[in-house]
């Protein structure tokens, strides 16, 4: 697929993936060899019927190839931009035991873009059963459970607390991996199905889950996602010019701070910046401080570069465009200037040992290797947990020991009549799951709200 | 939108609006904030909530003009819609029957310690206010607090009005002639509401502050709002806004409200209207 060459992309916040046109996607369309039993679709968390829709680009009929996907996703320009797919569609194709597997994500993101570029789409909006349905969060996870709902023709109501729809998609990932204006035109088309969005709005401050039951709504869906950055709980970490990966990332992708100051809200990003963290969100923020102008940009991992957890694709690209990568390290401790501004940290080294819990090989610092490393920029981009506020005043909710929702695999949670999914159920994972779990917690609420009719 | 149905000029850099938003009337409790956004481009700026008004629907904020923000807010007129407005956000002040209180606002401090202060009159408190600022000039609502306050302190550094000095010299006096004071809160720049808590720290009079860090969601989401409390890190906005004034760590707060400061001189050169 074209990309932007990187010593002009790390100049600015375009999209750094450019897309197939026409003929490279019927071109990659036809190595498909349409599988009777197609694997790929089992490595899909939302079912899409892949053969189908390629099947269909090969045929040049690109709306019905949308379609089809849309049968199981609603959101195809968002999903064949960010999904995982290296570890999901095509690490089951068939093609991939012997050569590279059927570029599956992007044949879906040039048939959604050809629809979002070249045509309306028409929504046909089903007849009203009579059920509202009160979505918390407008992520990912919210807005798939509102596009199913509605679908199904049940009135559905979104609450978002920031002054914009889309949670992680507008506020975590960058321009440079998904223009914003791809998920504005999908939050569009889901209002064209009668979905309505309520920004600025805080449940849990406003009014509660159980309040919006006695409003009323038959049934909620809480979505509200991963929205609390861990800190590492070392000394110096509250000096000037360090931050969450969610205020860097907000600053820059929800308040636009990268054309400050025609938007009013600053950023400021140092010559060298340490992102502590391997995951996609740490390459957005190392690539992203490099866009804000920083000189050196780090990626600093406890692990060895076999366990990023980051997708390779982001890793290779965020190499391509200079960020250095500094493994088996972590900071202890960061120093700060007179003033309280960063200036740099104690690292210390670790070496592998025997597989964790998780799987990966256990990080054992190396007592005695401490040494110093100058910067002047931290990101950290550890993790994030849940968000509290829904939780704490939704009373009959089960939490797990992480502060997370304890939900069935449909979504079901302790309280009757409240479904949960994405992030807030399961950690921090990905859009593509959260979408997985909004989908099925939609198909609970249908089924749920038939039992009420028939009590 | 969010209406603005009054403006009121308090003083060449303070103003106050009255904005139509009944659902964060309908919720709002003394000593919690809410965000606005003026337009499109704007900042999310923080603002502590001065008054609510369940019936009418409408939340009253009173802000310094001190960056090109609340500069730009600032020129809002009444007709006008800001583009948003969330809130309530932060706990709300534990307001109980306490017995006798001294609520201190400095500043711009005087529209949170308004609401608080009202919220504990009208929990059978007695309340001793003080209020003060740098001049005449910048003192607003001293009517206002003189109705919801058994008494009322007023001082100014410059001597202009009230007493000269400042509101914490006040609050020295009053510790050390009256011995029963239950509890104090202190709301104010970091400067104040540091020196306030180092008195009453002496006196051993329980003394909560209202933390104004830079803030950007408001509700948990992105922890610029990071206070060292009892040297345990907590964001205002969820953890607070209000926090025990003898545990804040004062120069950490101080530092980190600075974090900004060049590229607020970047903007108002660049954007200022002339």
């Amino acid at each position: 697929m074209p990309v932007q060459k990187a010593t002009e992309r790390v100049n600015n916040f375009g999209e750094v993936a450019l897309g197939y046109d026409e003929k490279m996607a019927v071109e990659e369309a036809n190595r498909c060899i349409q599988c009777k039993k197609p694997t790929c679709i089992k490595g899909c968390p939302v079912g899409v019927k892949i053969p189908e829709f390629i099947q269909l680009i090969k045929e040049k009929k690109v709306p019905e190839a949308v379609s089809k996907i849309k049968e199981k996703n609603s959101f195809p320009a968002i999903c064949g931009r960010v999904c995982p797919q290296e570890n999901q569609c095509e690490k089951y194709c068939v093609l991939a035991k012997k050569k590279a597997p059927v570029a599956i994500g992007r044949l879906e993101r040039f048939a959604a873009d050809y629809m979002l570029d070249n045509r309306e789409e028409s929504y046909e909006v089903p007849s009203d059963t009579g059920y509202k349905v009160a979505i918390v969060g407008a992520g990912p996870a919210g807005l798939t459970c509102a596009a199913d709902l509605a679908k199904l023709g049940h009135k559905v109501t979104i609450f978002e607390a920031l002054h914009v729809p889309g949670g992680v998609l507008m506020y975590g990932i960058p321009e440079f991996r998904l223009p914003k204006n791809i998920v504005k035109t999908e939050i569009e088309n889901l209002k064209k199905l009668g979905v309505e969005i309520e920004l600025n709005y805080v449940v849990g401050m406003l009014d509660t889950v159980d309040e919006l039951l006695e409003q009323g709504y038959n049934a909620v869906f809480i979505g509200t996602g991963a929205g609390l950055p861990y800190f590492m709980n070392i000394p110096g970490e509250n000096l000037n010019g360090v931050y969450s990966a969610n205020e860097f990332l907000t600053r820059t992708n929800l308040m636009k701070a990268y054309d400050f100051p025609n938007n009013s809200t600053p950023i400021k990003v140092g010559e060298k910046v340490a992102v502590i963290g391997a995951g996609n969100v740490a390459m957005d923020a190392a690539r992203t401080a490099l866009r804000l102008g920083a000189k050196e940009s780090y990626i600093v991992y406890r692990r060895s570069q076999e366990e990023i957890p980051a997708r390779h694709e982001e890793l290779e690209h965020a190499v391509e465009e200079g960020v250095q990568l500094k493994l088996l390290i972590s900071p202890t401790e960061i120093h700060g200037d007179k003033n309280g501004w960063v200036k740099g940290m104690t690292c210390i080294n670790y070496e592998l040992g025997e597989p964790d819990a998780s799987g990966r090989r256990k990080p054992i610092a190396i007592k005695g290797s401490e040494h110093y490393f100058s910067i002047d920029t931290v990101v950290m981009a550890i993790g994030q947990g849940p968000n509290p506020l829904v939780l704490k005043t939704t009373p009959g909710l089960e939490l797990n020991k992480y502060g997370n929702i304890v939900a069935n695999e449909n979504g079901q949670t302790s309280k009757q009549g409240v479904f949960a999914g994405g992030d807030i159920v399961t950690g921090a994972a990905t859009v593509i799951l959260a979408m997985g779990a909004g989908r099925k917690a939609a198909k609970a609420i249908d089924e749920y709200l038939k039992t009420i009719s028939n009590n | 939108m969010y209406k603005i149905i009054k403006k009121q000029i308090l003083s060449s850099s303070i103003k106050l609006m009255e904005i139509e938003a009944p659902k964060v009337a309908a919720k709002a409790k003394a000593g919690q904030f809410i965000i606005v956004r003026a337009n499109e481009t704007g900042e999310r700026i923080p603002l502590t909530i001065a008054d609510s008004n369940k019936n009418t629907g409408i939340i009253t904020i009173i802000f310094q003009e001190v960056g090109y923000s609340t500069l730009e807010l600032g020129r809002m007129e009444v007709g006008q819609s800001v583009t948003d407005f969330v809130g309530p956000l932060g706990k709300p002040s534990e307001i109980e029957n306490y017995g006798e209180i001294i609520c201190v606002g400095g500043g711009i401090g005087i529209a949170p310690i308004y609401p608080i202060a009202k919220a504990l009159k009208n929990a059978g408190n007695k309340v001793i206010s003080i209020i003060g600022a740098r001049t005449k000039e910048l003192l607003f609502w001293d009517d206002q607090m003189r109705q919801i306050s058994d008494e009322l302190y007023i001082a100014t550094d410059d001597g202009s009005y009230g007493q000269q000095g400042f509101v914490t010299d006040i609050l020295k006096n009053f510790l050390e002639q009256r011995k029963q004071i239950a509890k104090v809160w202190a709301i104010g720049p970091v400067v104040m509401m540091r020196a306030a808590s180092n008195i009453t720290k002496a006196f051993h009079v329980p003394t909560i502050v209202s933390m104004n860090p830079i803030m950007v969601d408001g509700t948990g989401m992105c922890g610029a709002c990071r206070v060292a409390v009892n040297q345990e890190t907590k964001f205002a906005c969820v953890d607070g806004p209000e926090f025990d004034g003898h545990l804040v760590d004062w120069d950490l707060a101080e530092r980190r409200l600075n974090m900004f400061k060049e590229e607020e001189k970047v903007i108002l050169d660049k954007k200022l209207w002339r």
